[in-house]
């Protein structure tokens, strides 16, 4: 097959440095991509535009996960699939899906109502984070540190909030001394690490955590694999504790950013990823 | 060679800008988003929403 007549859609909405990167590692390998704006897309639940393999890389969740799932319905492979968004866009079915396959993670516990929330809570010990069950770059993260923080955050999350915020997602806070590890997973490979690390006990590099990088060792390969693996597997960043008891998963991304861990670790991360993706078409 | 809607400062486009991309505008600080290419139109770029990034 000639790689120039592959026909790879890449679903986006803003284009950030991430997309601009990827589609120059995709020029790079001889092809262009075919950009579909997800502000633009109407879909028919029969057909999808004419493509061989859809790249999502929206920024909005919501938009990503239902664009999937009907272009899988039109027949249109997806990196990721819907289910690997599905699981990785919702906390809860990523530490259902960690825990049906025995991988290491922070205990949770989830509750619906500010009640049973707080009992959750004073069963797991303080601290605790809650977290939304769908959020990202690390917003709306709460650290409750006692009983009187837990009662107001979750009497404001239940009068202020929406009703996904009634969700309650409560993880058992893992004291990472001042950093994480996020790790680069494609196919079967895990490529890349970075730390992130903050003076903040948030360490999401969109919080403002400095990116260093981290060697893949043969624990955090493995880690990654099994979490990435267990979600579905495809193209993922995995965020991992450093704990006593050993690497512990804390959150799967699906459409991930990587535009500080190129540099940071020397692998062409966007070439990597079209690279695979113009295997996957060509099998 | 795009205005910011913002603060009017010319903003200028590298050769492999593409629409849809976000630039931030030199002069005002804004956000912007390059609508298209040709002609150029910027815009504001859309604030973060709930469901936005990893």
């Amino acid at each position: 097959m000639n790689v120039g007549s592959l026909k790879i859609g890449l679903l986006h909405s803003l284009i950030r440095k991430e997309e601009k990167l990827l589609i120059e590692a995709f020029r790079k390998a001889g092809v262009e991509p075919i950009m579909i704006d997800d502000r633009k897309l109407i879909m028919d639940f029969h057909s999808a535009p004419d493509i061989d393999i859809l790249v999502e890389r929206s920024i909005n969740h919501s938009r990503a996960l239902h664009a999937l799932r009907l272009f899988e319905s039109a027949g249109v492979p997806c990196v990721n699939s819907h289910k690997v968004s599905q699981i990785c866009g919702d906390k809860l079915l990523t530490t259902a899906a960690l825990k049906d396959n025995g991988i290491a993670q922070p205990e949770c516990r989830v509750a619906f109502t500010e009640e049973s929330a707080l009992e959750a809570i004073e069963e797991l010990g303080y601290p605790v984070v809650l977290k939304p069950a769908v959020g990202s770059w690390g917003r709306l993260l709460s650290k409750i540190n006692d009983r009187d923080a837990a009662e107001t955050v979750l009497e404001h999350k239940t009068v202020l909030g929406s009703y996904h915020h009634s969700i309650f997602y409560i993880q058992q806070y893992i004291e990472k001394k001042g950093r994480d590890i996020r790790s680069f997973v494609v196919g079967d490979d895990c490529i890349a690490a970075i730390y992130r690390s903050s003076d903040h006990w948030i360490t999401n590099t969109a919080r403002g955590a400095t990116a260093s990088k981290c060697e893949v060792s043969p624990e955090v390969a493995e880690i990654s694999l099994a979490a990435a693996k267990a979600v579905g597997g495809g193209i993922v960043a995995v965020d991992l504790f450093e704990s006593d008891d050993g690497l512990l998963v804390n959150e799967v991304n699906y459409t991930m950013e990587f535009r500080n861990s190129i540099d940071t670790t020397g692998v062409d991360i966007p070439q990597v990823v079209a690279n695979y993706v113009i295997k996957m078409v060509k099998q | 060679m795009g205005e910011c809607p913002v603060c009017a400062a010319e903003v200028e486009l590298a050769d492999d800008a593409i629409a849809g991309e976000l630039l931030v505008c030199d002069d005002c600080g804004a956000e912007l988003e390059l609508k298209s290419v040709e002609p150029v139109v910027l815009a504001e770029a859309p604030t973060a929403e709930e469901d936005w990034g990893q």
